[in-house]
C-alpha cells in the first residue's frame, strides 16, 4: 500500500534542522541523552539542543577523532551520546575512530552528520561528502539511516534513541520539501516504504531523492509509464523482502542516491539483488568525481540529481 | 599492602605475560613487562570499587590500556586478580579464545575499553572521566599510553580536553621506555620533552620510576590529591624489564620467544622471584 505524500513543495525543512529539533524532544523527555560537536554546532544544528540543555552539549572543538573517542567513552558509562559533525570529517577523518572504537566495542554511540552530498553547495569538494554512507556501511555492526524529509528525520532521531547501539544518522544543509504527512508517517527500523505503487519499473530512492523521485514518477506517469517508487532511509540493515519482492514485480530497477554510485545505495541495491533474482539496476547518483561549487539547485541540476535528471534518464534507458 | 608483597605479585604477572606470548606465538612482550608494576599497583592497592565478580560496578575505578598492544599485562593482572582463570591465559590469540591479540571489553570480564588502535584509548577514557564529572560520581580514570603512542595527534586532541575540562579524575600515565617498534623513540621521531608538552596542555605532571613501588606510591598519591587539573605520570621504564634477553631491547616489542628462550626467560623470573 502506498503512503500519503506531499509534493507540492511548499514547504522546505533542512534535514539537518530536524535533527535539532529532534535532539530538543528528546532530551527533555531523557536525561541520559548527550550530545557533542566539534565546533560546527551552528551548522549541524546541535545549537539548538545546546540552548536548551547547555550542561549536556559537549563542545570538543575542532578535533573530530577524539570526539568520537569521548563519545565512546561517555557510551560505556551509560550515557546516549549523538556525536555531530559534517559528514565528510564524521566518517571520513573519524573513520578509524568509528570503526575501531565505536563500532567494534558495539557502542551506543550515534554518529549524526550534517552536510552530506553535494547539495553542501558553495563550500565546495573539500565539504561535499559522497562516499559517507559507504564508509559506513562497510563496518560490521553499524547501522546507516539517511531519511528524505523532516518528518522522516525526526521520526529516525527517535529511533535511533530508542535503538541500542553503533548507528549512523545522515543529514543535509539543503531545505527540502516536506514530503510526509506528520499524522499517518511511521518509522519501521530497517523496512522500506513503498510511496507510489507501480508495475514498469521500480525507482529506489534514498534522502532528498525520494522526492525528486516521485516528481520524475509523475512525469512518466503521464506518459504511461507506471513506476514504483521505494524509500529506503534505512541503507543497512536493507529491506531486502522489499527490493526483491518490486524487483520481480517490474524486473526493472533504478536507484537514486545523492552519493557516490560506488558502495552506496546502489551497491546495496544489486548486492540484494544479484544474490537471488537479478534484473538490470540502473545507477543515478554522483558519478566517480568530485563536487565543486555552486549553488546546491544548480548543482543537483548539473549532476543529474534533480526530477528533470531523474526522468531523462529513465526514459534513456527505457 | 606491602612492597614485598606489590613485587611479588608483578613477578607472577610478568610470568603470566611471558607464560602467555610464548603459547599464542606471537604479541608484544617488551611493553608488557615494562608495565607489568604499574598495572600491579593500580589493581592492587591504587583502583576502589574492583570486583572480579561484579567487573561492572558503574561505581568503580576504570582503566583503559591505550597502549592496547600490551594486551598481555593486562590479562595477565587481571588473571592474578581472579577475573578469569589463569589456565586462560595459554589461549591468547587463539581462536575461540576471550583473550584477543588487542583487548575485548565484550569477551574478557574486567577490561574496560577495547583498545588496540593507537591513540584512542586515552580519548575513552577522558569520555568516563567526563561522564564521571557530569553525573557528580567519585570514580576515576585511569589510563595507560606507551611513549611511542604518544606520537599520533589524538592523543594531544584529548589532552587538550581533558585539560580544558579540569578532569581531576583523569590519570594519564606514560610507560616511558625509550624505544617503539623501529627503534628509540628519541631518534624515529622525538616526542621529547614529554614533560613539558603535558604541562602545556593544562596537566599536573609527576615523574615516576615505573619499577618503584614507593615511587609510584608517591606519584598516584600525589594525583589524587591534585584538583582542578588532569594528572600525567612520566613513568620511566625498561622495556621487557626482568627478561634478561628482552631488557632494553626493540626487538622484543613484538616478538614471542620460541621455546628455549621461553624456559630462559622463566628462570630468570623465577630467580627474581627467590631473591624477594
Amino acid at each position: 500500500m502506498a503512503v500519503k505524500y506531499d509534493l507540492s513543495g511548499e514547504k522546505k525543512i533542512a534535514t539537518r534542522e530536524s535533527y535539532g529539533n529532534a535532539l530538543v524532544e528528546l532530551g527533555q523527555e531523557h536525561e541520559d541523552l548527550v550530545v557533542l560537536d566539534a565546533d560546527l554546532a551552528g551548522a549541524t544544528k546541535t545549537g539548538t539542543f545546546k540552548k536548551a540543555f547547555p550542561d549536556r552539549h559537549i563542545d570538543c572543538g575542532i578535533a573530530e577523532a577524539n570526539m568520537m573517542g569521548i563519545a565512546a567513552g561517555l557510551a560505556t558509562c551509560g550515557k546516549v551520546p549523538f556525536a555531530s559533525s559534517f559528514a565528510m570529517f564524521a566518517t571520513g577523518r573519524a573513520f578509524e575512530q568509528v570503526r575501531n572504537t565505536i563500532a567494534h566495542g558495539e557502542l551506543n554511540v550515534k554518529v549524526a552528520a550534517s552536510h552530506a552530498g553535494i547539495s553542501v553547495g558553495e563550500d565546495g569538494a573539500t565539504h561535499q561528502c559522497c562516499e559517507d554512507i559507504a564508509l559506513m556501511r562497510v563496518i560490521p555492526n553499524m547501522v546507516v539511516i539517511n531519511p528524505c524529509d523532516d518528518v522522516e528525520a525526526q521520526a529516525a532521531v527517535k529511533a535511533a534513541y530508542e535503538y541500542v547501539g553503533p548507528m549512523y544518522l545522515r543529514f543535509g544543509r539543503l531545505a527540502v520539501p516536506v514530503l510526509n504527512d506528520p499524522e499517518t508517517y511511521r518509522f519501521e527500523l530497517g523496512k522500506g516504504i513503498v510511496m507510489r505503487d507501480g508495475s514498469d519499473l521500480t525507482i529506489i530512492a534514498t534522502g532528498l531523492e525520494v522526492y525528486e523521485s516521485l516528481v520524475a514518477a509523475e512525469k512518466l506517469a503521464a506518459e504511461g509509464i507506471n513506476a514504483e517508487v521505494i524509500n529506503i532511509h534505512t541503507i543497512k540493515p536493507i529491506d531486502k523482502e522489499l527490493i526483491r519482492s518490486s524487483a520481480a514485480k517490474t524486473g526493472k530497477v533504478v536507484t537514486v542516491e545523492e552519493h557516490s554510485v560506488i558502495g552506496g545505495l546502489y551497491s546495496a541495491v544489486c548486492e540484494t539483488l544479484a544474490e537471488k533474482n537479478p534484473v538490470r539496476v540502473l545507477a543515478i547518483g554522483v558519478q566517480d568525481e568530485f563536487g565543486h561549487s555552486g549553488p546546491a539547485k544548480d548543482l543537483l541540476k548539473e549532476f543529474g540529481l534533480d526530477s528533470e535528471g531523474i526522468y531523462k534518464k529513465i526514459k534513456e534507458i527505457l | 599492602m606491602d612492597t614485598a608483597e606489590l613485587k611479588r605479585i608483578a613477578n607472577e604477572v610478568r610470568k603470566n605475560i611471558v607464560t602467555s606470548v610464548h603459547a599464542a606465538k606471537s604479541g608484544h612482550p617488551g611493553g608488557s613487562l615494562s608495565s607489568a608494576d604499574i598495572l600491579t599497583y593500580l589493581y592492587y592497592v591504587e583502583m576502589r570499587g574492583l570486583d572480579p565478580k561484579d567487573p561492572k560496578n558503574p561505581d568503580r575505578d576504570r582503566f583503559v590500556l591505550s597502549k592496547g598492544h600490551a594486551a598481555p599485562v593486562l590479562y595477565g593482572t587481571l588473571a592474578e586478580k581472579g577475573y578469569f582463570p589463569k589456565e586462560d591465559l595459554v589461549t591468547l590469540r587463539h581462536i575461540g579464545s576471550h583473550l584477543q591479540g588487542h583487548p575485548d571489553m565484550n569477551l574478557t570480564p574486567g577490561v574496560d575499553m577495547s583498545t588496540g588502535s593507537l591513540g584512542q584509548g586515552i580519548s575513552t577514557a577522558v569520555g568516563m572521566a567526563l561522564a564521571g564529572k557530569m553525573d557528580g560520581k567519585d570514580y576515576r580514570v585511569y589510563t595507560l599510553l606507551g611513549d611511542g603512542e604518544i606520537q599520533e595527534g589524538q592523543v594531544w586532541e584529548a589532552c587538550m580536553f581533558a585539560g580544558h575540562r579540569k578532569l581531576d579524575n583523569l590519570v594519564v600515565i606514560v610507560d616511558l621506555n625509550g624505544l617503539q617498534i623501529d627503534g628509540e623513540i628519541a631518534k624515529v621521531c622525538s616526542p621529547f620533552p614529554v614533560d613539558e608538552k603535558f604541562m602545556s596542555f593544562n596537566f599536573n605532571v609527576i615523574h615516576a620510576d615505573a619499577h618503584d613501588f614507593d615511587s609510584l606510591a608517591k606519584a598516584f598519591a600525589e594525583a589524587r590529591e591534585t584538583k582542578g587539573m588532569p594528572t600525567a605520570i612520566i613513568a620511566k621504564s625498561v622495556k621487557g624489564k626482568g627478561v634478561s634477553f628482552m631488557e632494553n631491547n626493540a626487538d622484543w616489542h613484538g616478538k614471542a620467544p620460541n621455546d628455549e628462550q621461553f624456559m630462559t626467560a622463566m628462570k630468570d623470573l623465577e630467580e627474581i622471584g627467590k631473591g624477594l
